[in-house]
């Protein structure tokens, strides 16, 4: 039979693809809504005519805008933006992976963000050991084995953070340049002027005083410092119980699993409520281990009592990869059944021990997997409200939580539209995220459900 | 695998696992039965103003809390039994409720409306998002290979979003003078406020969780559609099948495993329901079980959180996730044991 008869009646086109409209309108235009809002004075964010919530009169008249032009050229940049992952991606990915200087660019990297963060909160022992920690992890990615092998992970891993790194550059500092110089040049031609009037009124003032003026910045480190830590530590620990549960067929594996889909079922409320009293009573509980001979002697070298738990960015780490570490587990488990086991025997048989198996021959083949998973886990972290409003401080607030102090305090219109503005930040990194993996996304959310 | 190593592997994890999950679960149960309340003593406060020919005395009598060297509040820890579970559920009101034919004033208790609502919620949400998710997989499936990377892309949006994020954009479309109340009180010519009425809050709040939940439903439901057995459809269409019939007798039970998967990844997932009250700013109409725990945690004005209500609020909670849970673990039972 030829495909023929499985073509469908223009009737049933016409249907499927205005269904198809209509659902990506529906998906995009509460976000795209709030991205014109936030580029608008009050004045026309919350104007009475929806031409002028997106025109923008009162904010062209009075902090310009972009023109017909600026729009054109814009966009054809954000379409360069959006195809350079796709085009260059894969080759510049390899190339970070192979060759000396994509080391280079890693410690680089590093050194400035581990910069950033002790500027911003202050060298305290627990800083030290997180960076500690990370320059151990860092060590292990770009100095381990020969350069020459391609090492896939550390070349997307820089990939993508260079990307993510250009682009804000770029969409910060190139696009406005070039959309000024554009205007300049084109309302220099007597016809052509017309295209480089302001058409859509356009401020970033809202972005300014939110990130500037209220710190904003401190929120959004605190955030990558749990996000990073969450998603570090939940792999570690995760990609060594994931490959445990898939090489072994025991009861007790079995019932493991069980146990991790029930704890995946709890409501993060019930344990936020065992955790409460612990962590803000951790002082007493626990300044005996600090009174010990040579434990206390240790621990004493990261603070001299014992610490509050309660608003510690480094709690809020532990409690979220554990929570997380269920579905971990299990995404992860199911990757590491797609590896054929014959790959161990082969490995065991050439005189690897247990270890040096999954770490030699297992890991470098699951790489794939274990970004998919990464990518859900640093995704929980970022988008986690109750966890981190329950048992962080205002000091060391994470974005999501900290924005109800935006919407809370909306007395005038300019604190709305700088709420606003605080909800597209938050939402900006997390398109550039499905921009560059929207594959892995979508092999993730199958991963689990297809093989069962 | 040996034991041994097994173990090895698995150790880090389960170590995390029964630490910050099963230690915390057992402190619940235990705390939900102790209320910690701080100590309070009463001592007589005389309070003098000048006054002529001598000075004007009260005493009154003012309850203080009682304070140890450190100047902390001392509290008192004591067994109360199943009190605290009596102050969530209100079973007198209840009976009073029931009593007096008048079975909407138990609506007006916390934990029986968040109860109210987190299951209409789960229960409307549910064949809404798999018959969306269907629907966008089916009609993706039948369109052009061109179009369906960027439509994945869009669908992929309201799924990875924050959700409080997602929640308030929604928000902002229908809040005081949003654009959907105003092109809605344009059709209508009249004035309405969306945002005041706890039915049209509440549907919100749905209509969000479908916009949120659904892409998920349509990527797995279009991973499993790419394996659907092309010989069993055309040999359904030489049978004469319509449409309609394939869709029923080939592609759905096809299908039915997964959608036994995303029935249960979202009844897990809308029962724990939170994240709406807090965007929606629906508190004071509609909350759910989770934000009702989430409030007796909140510090109140002088600082002391609820927490043994706290307990008891979860421990109810859980009470439907185990129903939630049971059938699961009985197939997996079953199937382990074959």
């Amino acid at each position: 039979m030829s495909s023929a008869a499985l073509r469908h009646p223009l009737g049933l086109r016409l249907a499927s693809i205005g269904f198809l409209a209509f659902w990506c309108v529906l998906a995009l235009f509460p976000l795209f809504w709030i991205v014109v809002m936030s580029f608008k004075l009050p004045l026309d964010a919350f104007a009475e005519d929806s031409l002028q919530i997106i025109f923008g009169s009162v904010t062209r008249a009075e902090r310009g805008g972009l023109s017909l032009a600026d729009i054109v050229a814009g966009g054809a940049l954000l379409w360069l933006l959006y195809r350079v992952p796709g085009l260059v991606g894969r080759q510049v990915a390899f190339q970070l992976g192979t060759a000396r200087w994509g080391r280079v660019i890693l410690v680089v990297l590093y050194a400035l963000g581990i910069t950033l963060m002790l500027s911003a909160r202050g060298v305290t022992g627990f800083t030290v050991l997180g960076a500690l920690a990370g320059a151990a992890l860092v060590w292990l990615l770009a100095f381990s084995g020969e350069p020459e092998e391609d090492s896939g992970a550390l070349g997307n891993v820089l990939a993508a953070a260079l990307y993510l790194v250009l682009a804000a550059a770029f969409l910060w500092y190139v696009v406005p340049t070039v959309l000024h110089a554009l205007d300049q040049v084109l309302s220099a031609i007597p016809v052509l002027d017309l295209l480089a009037t302001p058409l859509i009124g356009v401020t970033a003032e809202h972005y300014r005083s939110v990130w500037i003026d209220k710190e904003f910045y401190r929120n959004f480190l605190n955030t990558m410092l749990v996000t990073g830590g969450v998603t570090t530590v939940s792999l570690t620990v995760g990609t060594l119980a994931g490959y445990g549960l898939a090489r072994s067929s025991s009861n007790i594996a079995f019932w493991l699993l069980i146990l991790a889909l029930v704890f995946r079922a709890l409501p993060h409320s019930v344990l936020v409520t065992g955790y409460l009293p612990p962590f803000i009573n951790s002082r007493e509980i626990l300044q005996p281990l600090w009174d010990m001979p040579v434990i206390g002697w240790f621990l004493g070298l990261f603070s001299g009592t014992a610490p509050t738990l309660y608003g510690q960015p480094y709690a809020v780490i532990a409690v979220l990869v554990s929570i997380n570490q269920p579905f971990t587990i299990w995404m992860l488990r199911s990757f590491f059944q797609s590896i054929p086991t014959e790959l161990d025997e082969a490995a065991r048989v050439d005189g690897c021990s247990d270890f040096q198996a999954f770490r030699k021959v297992i890991m470098p083949v699951m790489w794939p997997g274990v970004i998919t998973t990464g990518l859900f886990s640093f995704l929980l972290a970022y988008n986690d409200y109750l966890i981190c409003s329950l048992l962080l401080n205002s000091q060391n607030q994470t974005m999501v939580p900290s924005i109800t102090q935006f919407f809370n305090s909306e007395t005038t219109t300019t604190d709305q539209v700088q709420a606003i503005a605080a909800a597209v930040s938050i939402t900006a990194p997390l398109f550039l995220l499905v921009m560059v993996f929207q594959k892995q996304i979508v092999s993730g959310l199958t991963a689990g459900a297809v093989k069962g | 695998m040996k034991r041994r190593t097994f173990w090895k592997f698995v150790g880090p994890s389960v170590f995390l696992m029964v630490l910050f999950i099963a230690a915390p679960l057992v402190s619940v149960l235990w705390q939900s039965f102790f209320q910690t309340i701080p100590a309070v003593e009463s001592v007589e406060v005389e309070t003098c103003t000048p006054g002529f020919p001598s000075q004007v005395c009260t005493t009154v009598l003012k309850s203080r809390p009682v304070l140890d060297e450190a100047g902390r509040a001392v509290t008192n820890t004591s067994f109360v039994g199943l009190e605290l579970y009596r102050s969530v559920v209100e079973p007198e009101a209840v009976w009073r409720a029931i009593a007096s034919a008048n079975p909407g004033a138990i609506l007006r208790i916390d934990f029986w409306r968040a109860l109210r609502f987190t299951l209409t919620f789960t229960f409307v949400t549910l064949p809404l998002v798999l018959v969306f998710g269907l629907l966008i997989a089916l009609t993706v499936n039948n369109a052009s290979t061109r179009m369906r990377g960027p439509v994945i892309f869009v669908s992929l949006l309201p799924y990875i979003i924050t959700p409080v994020i997602g929640g308030i954009s929604i928000y902002w479309l229908f809040v005081g003078d949003g654009i959907v109340t105003r092109m809605i009180e344009h059709m209508l010519d009249r004035n309405i406020s969306v945002m005041t009425s706890g039915w049209a809050v509440e549907s919100l709040m749905m209509f969000y969780r479908v916009w949120h939940i659904a892409p998920f439903a349509f990527v797995i439901f279009y991973a499993g559609l790419q394996g659907v057995n092309r010989d069993t459809l055309e040999s359904a269409m030489i049978d004469g099948a319509s449409r309609f019939e394939r869709l029923r007798y080939v592609i759905i039970p096809h299908l039915m495993p997964l959608i036994v998967f995303v029935t249960l990844i979202h009844l897990m997932d809308s029962y724990r329901v939170f994240e709406e009250v807090v965007a929606f700013n629906a508190q004071s109409q509609r909350i759910s079980l989770q934000w009702l725990t989430y409030d007796f945690l909140q510090p109140d004005d002088s600082g002391t959180r609820a927490i043994g209500r706290a307990s008891a609020s979860s421990m109810l909670t859980l009470i439907g996730i185990v129903i939630i849970l049971i059938p699961v673990l009985r197939q997996t039972w079953r199937s382990h044991k074959t």
